[in-house]
């Protein structure tokens, strides 16, 4: 059937100024992909530092900026706007039966948005970047001869451009559901999105004021985190992690939603507990708002307000257990199929747990004491958000490419770079749970030997990593040119996307879709 | 005359109105919490630093902030006024509404430079650059940073109202808004209500409490 695709017009300038949902989700994919491509190899030279103890390649200095833009690039330009920004802007109308977002050109601009914040972030870098660690915290990052200033306007900016995506999903999903499509019929993944949205929507407003403040203090030395001013520099915590902490749920959220999406197609099953994961997601939403205070059980925070943070915080582990045990109970009795997207999501279950687990124990206030600014905290949230995130995200990329370029990526090579991934997560960052219960300090440039056996493997660890990675985007960029084409429907998928021509044309549907059915009526006699 | 068409992904103006006034409302929950940080940290130091509030705040002009609040109300009436203007068709009404509240939008940035400059003037600025002697208060510019950045946040999303208004004017006058479809001047008029609402919390907090 000849139909024309999205990606039928050519020229960069149709790429600039196009207001099409699926033209801006694959602008927001490329350039977040790339800063994740440069956030990797931060990594990857930060690891290679910290192979040997003493110096091995870089001097504490530069080394102080490297983990902070691996860590800045990371959060802000690659891991919040990933999911929600390119799958979901691609996906989510598609999802509903819409034609495109609610705000076309609103979702274009804070594309543009982005792409300035970003931009003065990389001038930063340029101008000699940043070494205050991604959290800015202050006093320090007023006193800090570097580039604070750019880097806090530049997440101050897209700031912004992750608030109107936000705001333009929420409204799309109250507003633009195809007839017929309940709440309740809406694909999890558009539920994970707008918990998402509703996250960022709500918290983002407060790292906007926190940044723009913080620039104010660098500028004018308003005081407010100043001590000599009469400020307190707690409360910049206090603001920081207002928005960062729910901003963790921003990144995973998205993650868990594909995760949703992949389970019951390759296990050929209706998904278990479905209104269960809807209404936990909304519940990790709002339960990430009254947690922040656990990243501060030793800054001289009230015990009060300690065991408080700390009971709630352990509050979380309710609807993530919930989503675990209903991912479980869809794969129990399921004819499993284990492609690459499956992979991804079977390796996001068994990271993630890992990764939320080792959380209960930052929770408890007295194990915090000793693992708090431990490299117990860095492998803890690097299972999460890679070990979760990323590996939903690997199996979104892998189970949306056919639909997105309408070529099939090689299977045997996806299996590949997945083992390689896999191990070489597990290979770099285990090895660090056990560094921080043994006292390992993050962020440090040298360490006594007595940590050197376990740095190396972690050393070696991410290489595999880097060799997964790398193999994966050679086999994804050759599929675009010389992947087989893919059919409309490759998985067997009963959502809406899957419904359409892969690619899709430019308008989604021709004519409005009417849904009769749930999202996932697998095995379903009718 | 009614040249407005509905955007092809929507199915229907009203869908398209509905879209554009949660979006409106959303924004203004959004402005709500970057003020919120501003609130928050008032909050606190009012409560760390009680009689430094209240000795700082005399030195602010209540007439002028009096002025203002009054100034920014009418701005508020007015702006209403257009948008049900425009609703009952009477586009001329509209635009002459619309020219009043720009104008006391401006009145309430000019007498806000004033006491800008004369702030300025007596070093009662913010931080580190508070010079001013006559307050025995070693926490003083403190209070100084809040007024600053309080009211200049509010006046920056004064001048963007302006903008805005400015905009609906022309696009008033080109007749592009009927009964039929009126979106935008809503929005700009729940947002205009919105900066004025602010104000009407930033006074007596600021001027009032001495
Ligand atoms: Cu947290």
């Amino acid at each position: 059937m000849a139909h024309a695709s999205y990606l039928d017009k050519k020229g960069l300038w149709s790429w600039l100024s196009t207001v099409d949902h699926k033209r801006i989700g694959l602008m927001y994919f490329w350039t977040s992909m790339g800063f994740f491509a440069i956030g990797g190899i931060l990594a990857l030279l930060v690891r290679l530092e910290l192979m040997f103890p003493g110096q091995t390649i870089i001097d504490p200095n530069l080394y102080n900026k490297m983990f902070t833009l691996h860590g800045a690039i990371m959060v802000f330009m690659f891991i919040i706007p990933i999911i929600p920004a390119a799958l979901g802007n691609f996906f989510l109308p598609i999802l509903i039966g819409a034609k495109d977002v609610a705000f076309p050109r609103l979702n274009l601009a804070s594309y543009y948005i982005f792409v300035t914040g970003a931009a003065l972030a990389v001038i930063a870098i340029l101008n000699g970047g940043v070494d205050t660690g991604w959290t800015f915290y202050t006093p320090y990052s007023i006193r800090s001869a570097t580039s604070v200033v750019l880097t806090s306007l530049g997440v101050f900016i897209m700031g912004f451009s992750s608030i109107l995506t936000g705001l333009n999903f929420i409204v799309t999903v109250h507003k633009l559901r195809a007839p017929g499509m309940t709440y309740f019929s809406m694909p999890l993944f558009v539920w994970a999105i707008y918990a998402t949205a509703i996250i960022q929507v709500l918290a983002t407003p407060v790292i906007g004021i926190t940044t723009l403040l913080l620039v104010m203090e660098r500028v004018l030395g308003i005081g407010f985190f100043d001590p000599k001013l009469g400020g307190d520099p707690v409360l910049f915590q206090h603001f920081f992690w207002f928005y960062s902490h729910p901003a963790v749920y921003i990144m995973i959220l998205p993650g868990m939603g594909i995760v949703s999406e992949v389970i019951p197609v390759f296990a050929r099953k209706h998904i278990f507990g479905y209104k269960a994961i809807a209404y936990s997601s909304l519940a990790i939403a709002f339960i990430s708002f009254i947690v922040w205070g656990h990243h501060m059980f030793v800054s001289s925070q009230s015990p009060l307000a300690n065991f408080l943070f700390s009971i709630l915080t352990m509050l979380v582990a309710v609807p993530t257990a919930i989503k675990v045990f209903n991912w479980t109970a869809t794969l129990y009795k399921g004819s499993i199929q284990l492609a690459t997207p499956m992979l991804y999501a079977l390796a996001f279950i068994f990271l993630f747990t890992i990764g939320g687990l080792t959380g209960l124990f930052l929770a408890a206030l007295s194990v915090d004491v000793h693992l708090h600014d431990t490299y117990f905290v860095v492998a803890h949230f690097h299972y999460v958000m890679m070990g979760g995130t990323v590996m939903g995200l690997l199996a979104g990329i892998h189970y949306w490419w056919p639909k997105v370029f309408g070529k099939m990526y090689p299977e045997k090579l996806g299996k590949l770079a997945w083992g390689f991934i896999f191990l070489g997560f597990n290979m770099t960052f285990l090895p660090q749970f056990y560094l921080g219960k043994m006292g390992m300090p993050r962020r440090y440039h040298d360490y006594p030997v007595e940590y050197a056996s376990l740095n190396f493997v972690s050393t070696v660890g991410s290489w595999s990593l880097g060799i997964g990675f790398a193999i994966m985007f050679s086999y994804l960029i050759w599929s675009l040119y010389r992947g087989k084409a893919a059919s409309a429907n490759p998985w067997n998928g009963k959502t809406l996307e899957w419904q359409i021509p892969s690619p899709p044309t430019e308008h989604n549907f021709e004519e409005t879709p009417v849904i009769t059915a749930g999202p996932y009526e697998y095995g379903v006699r009718t | 005359m009614n040249t407005h068409v509905v955007p092809h992904h929507f199915d229907s103006a009203d869908q398209a109105y509905q879209a554009s006034k949660l979006g409106i409302w959303l924004f203004l929950v959004t402005e709500v919490l970057l003020f919120g940080g501003l609130f928050v940290a008032y909050i606190m130091y009012r409560a760390m630093y009680p009689e430094m509030f209240h000795e700082a705040s005399k030195l602010l002009s209540r007439p002028m902030g009096a002025i203002n609040t009054i100034v920014l109300i009418c701005s508020s009436f007015t702006m209403a006024m257009a948008v049900s203007a425009t609703q009952r068709n009477d586009s001329n009404r509209a635009n002459q509404y619309l020219i009043v509240t720009l104008f006391c939008a401006a009145v309430f940035l000019i007498i806000k430079y004033f006491e800008y400059s004369h702030k300025f003037h007596e070093g009662l600025l913010p931080g580190m650059y508070f010079t001013f002697e006559g307050l025995n208060h070693p926490k003083a510019p403190l209070f100084f940073s809040l007024y600053f950045m309080m009211t200049g946040l509010h006046g920056i999303h004064v001048l963007c109202g302006m903008g805005l208004i400015l905009w609906m004017l022309i696009r008033s006058n080109r007749g592009e808004f009927s009964s039929q479809y009126f979106t935008p001047m809503e929005n700009t008029g729940i947002y205009w209500h919105l900066v004025d609402l602010i104000w009407i919390y930033l006074f007596p907090l600021m001027y009032l409490i001495g």
